[in-house]
């Protein structure tokens, strides 16, 4: 049998698994929720999987390099790798995940030139839209496609999840149409994003990752804020795992 | 440390419950920070052993000092000029401010939204936990930045011994002169409190005394400039730290002494790290005691820190006084000029800590740089994005970190840490 390697990315959100062929094809992908115990989550997604070498990567990497005797790789390196497999000639990636963002700007190798973080909370990441569509009421899966259909944005000035929760509540209140809050919550998002890429990179294609990166609302508002060509890869939320997979394929 | 010095710090009106915790914590961030290490040189052991009787051992030889009439003066920065102290007949500790203590009593008198280094020095006065300064007869304040300067008008009235010295902001004839006739007014505030003129003979031997202690560590810092590391930037930084707290002349035999070990280690190739390992450069803030929280995650994630500019170490210790003044006068001036060349971040312009920087990038041969900035500290946040820019363009890779003394952020610092080492393989 071919050799595989996996990749695994334990986000704060959700879990995914890759496992590539030695030619570095998918050959096969896996998510789970994270839950409150990331550990077994993580060993009930890789039970059964069968690969040779396995490296970790995503927040609770440390974690499992302890209980699974691993490799690790930061996600800044994994989604570089990741997002370079897609889109080969790219230099810079957004990636937005379930409780961090960051803006990573590459050599033309495609090693990594300079990186951004967001801060030590979670505004404007996944967990942030997640909690706005719910106080809206809509489906974090429809939440993107709703605020297009939106005419204006309702500006929202604040970006911390709990003011921007009761910043949004009082526009309800006033009886406020919630398709154009929700806009108004994806422009403040984009425009907190669109600052991290330019202060690391400044032309060229853009790689958009992370589970957020499936939000047509924010593929389209980024593209328009930057003026730059947003490239988003089939699974976005996989580009971590798969950079991951990748790197254990070139261990010795 | 043992129970002998419960009494002496009751005397000194510490506030045993909240010392024994912090002790406690401390104790235990060392085990796990510094004694984890592996292959360490064995010339640690004395700064292990000044360390486990920081709050202990040294205050005793302190207060035993003050039997005999000799005057404790305690300092929060680098302008203080020990050389004027120990000619007077006084001795020189760094006060302490590296760990958050007593918060909410702090926030009683500080805005929040001041940086850690400040509201730590109130913490330790406010909880009764530093035997530093209630040892002390003198506790200078100096006007450096706009907060530790407004933060010193509360500080006055918390303690009845508060010096304040005025400090210039720009390099020019007006600054050096204000610099010199506030080392003549400290000069004889330090002589009305010990009773002692300041001579030719004594300010000579104050001069060397210093003069030892500094060329001691400048040693220690061109052995870092090996590669396999000799030394971990964590020990360095300590060996530094203590330089604040222990007798000068003691201090120097004991960096004399791992240094000539560390000779040995260089010509077997004997390093805490294996060759061609990342070399980091830290520029910024200062680091006090107990404050690792950056060095150990460098040190955790595949880097070895070689060299640091901050007033711990290279800022505050990188030149020696002239000492070849025949007069009082003469050394005062050779004292002066020592301290004007310090190029901390109040100065505006400041380019010379940007050469500085480069310098030492170059010298150590560092991979890269972090840029550590503790949250609203101004001047120093301030310069870290042209610094930033400036070593960018001459192709050093730069990570600028802003946080606090808290661990929250720590998991992220790892991460950003991580990725930056990756970047520099």
């Amino acid at each position: 049998m071919r050799k595989r390697f996996a990749g695994i990315d334990i986000g704060s959100r959700s879990i995914e698994l890759v496992v590539v062929d030695d030619s570095g094809k998918i050959v096969i992908s896996l998510q789970t929720d994270t839950g409150f115990d990331p550990m077994t989550a993580a060993k009930d997604l890789i039970h059964g999987v069968v690969y040779d070498c396995i490296m970790a990567t995503g927040y609770g990497r440390n974690l499992f390099e302890i209980s699974f005797d691993t490799l690790t790789v930061t996600e800044i390196k994994a989604h570089a790798i990741g997002a370079r497999a897609f889109f080969p000639n790219v230099q810079a990636v957004l990636d937005i995940g379930g409780q961090d963002s960051k803006a990573i700007s590459l050599f033309e190798s495609g090693k990594v030139k300079k990186f951004e973080m967001n801060d030590r909370c979670a505004a404007g990441t996944g967990k942030f839209l997640e909690i706005m569509a719910k106080t809206l009421g809509f489906d974090i899966e429809t939440f993107g496609r709703e605020a297009l259909l939106a005419e204006k944005d309702l500006a929202i000035s604040s970006m911390c999840t709990v003011f921007a929760e009761s910043e949004v509540t009082s526009l309800i209140a006033k009886g406020q149409n919630r398709r154009e809050i929700a806009r108004g919550l994806h422009t403040s998002v984009i425009q907190r994003a669109a600052g991290m890429i330019n202060r690391v990179s400044s032309t060229g294609d853009i790689v958009f990752t992370g589970g957020v990166a499936q939000n047509p609302c924010m593929q389209r508002f980024l593209a328009e804020t930057l003026g730059r060509n947003v490239l988003v890869p089939e699974d976005p939320q996989l580009v971590g795992a798969l950079g991951a997979a990748l790197l254990a394929r070139e261990i010795p | 440390m043992s129970e002998d010095y419960r009494g002496m710090w009751k005397d000194l009106g510490l506030d045993l419950a909240g010392h024994d915790a912090l002790l406690g914590v401390l104790s235990g961030a060392y085990r796990d920070i510094f004694l984890s290490q592996k292959n360490r040189p064995e010339g640690m052991g004395y700064f292990d052993f000044v360390m486990s009787e920081v709050h202990g051992l040294r205050i005793r030889e302190l207060l035993d000092e003050k039997k005999t009439g000799r005057k404790i003066i305690g300092s929060y920065c680098v302008f203080v000029p020990e050389e004027i102290v120990l000619a007077a007949n006084a001795t020189l500790v760094g006060l302490c401010s590296g760990a958050d203590f007593a918060m909410s009593e702090v926030e009683k008198l500080l805005p929040r939204n001041t940086c850690a280094l400040i509201k730590s020095s109130f913490g330790f006065k406010l909880g009764k936990v530093c035997p530093y300064l209630e040892s002390a007869d003198m506790i200078v304040g100096e006007n450096t930045c706009d907060g530790k300067k407004k933060a010193y008008e509360s500080l006055g009235h918390l303690v009845n011994n508060l010096f304040v010295m005025d400090l210039p902001q720009v390099k020019s004839e007006q600054g050096r002169a204000l610099l010199k006739s506030e080392y003549q007014r400290f000069r004889t505030a330090v002589e009305a409190l010990t009773g002692v003129v300041i001579t030719v003979e004594s300010l000579m031997l104050a001069i060397q005394t210093v003069n030892a202690k500094r060329a001691a560590i400048h040693r220690l810092y061109s052995l870092r400039k090996a590669d396999p590391a000799p030394i971990s930037g964590l020990d360095a930084l300590l060996a530094n730290q203590v330089f604040f707290y222990d007798n000068p002349a003691r201090f120097t035999d004991s960096v004399n002494k791992i240094c000539d070990e560390l000779e040995k280690r260089i010509a077997e190739k004997n390093g805490v790290f294996p060759e061609k390992t990342p070399r980091i450069l830290i520029s910024g803030c200062p680091q006090a005691v107990p404050n690792w929280k950056l060095p150990f995650i460098v040190e955790t994630s595949g880097a070895v820190i070689v060299g640091e500019e901050s007033c711990v170490e290279e800022r505050g210790t990188r030149n020696l006084t002239d000492a070849s003044g025949k007069t009082v006068d003469e050394m005062m001036e050779a004292i002066v000029d020592r301290y004007y060349q310090v190029d901390c971040a109040i100065f505006t312009p400041n380019p010379q800590r940007l050469e500085h920087i480069q310098e030492m990038a170059a010298a150590y041969k560092a991979d890269g740089v972090i840029h550590y900035g503790l949250q609203f500290c101004q001047p120093y946040l301030m310069e870290s994005i042209p610094v930033e820019k400036a070593l960018e363009e001459k192709n050093i890779p730069t990570l600028r970190i802003e946080t606090d003394y808290s661990m929250e952020d720590v998991g992220q610092l790892k991460t950003r840490i991580e990725a930056f080492v990756e970047q520099l393989r």
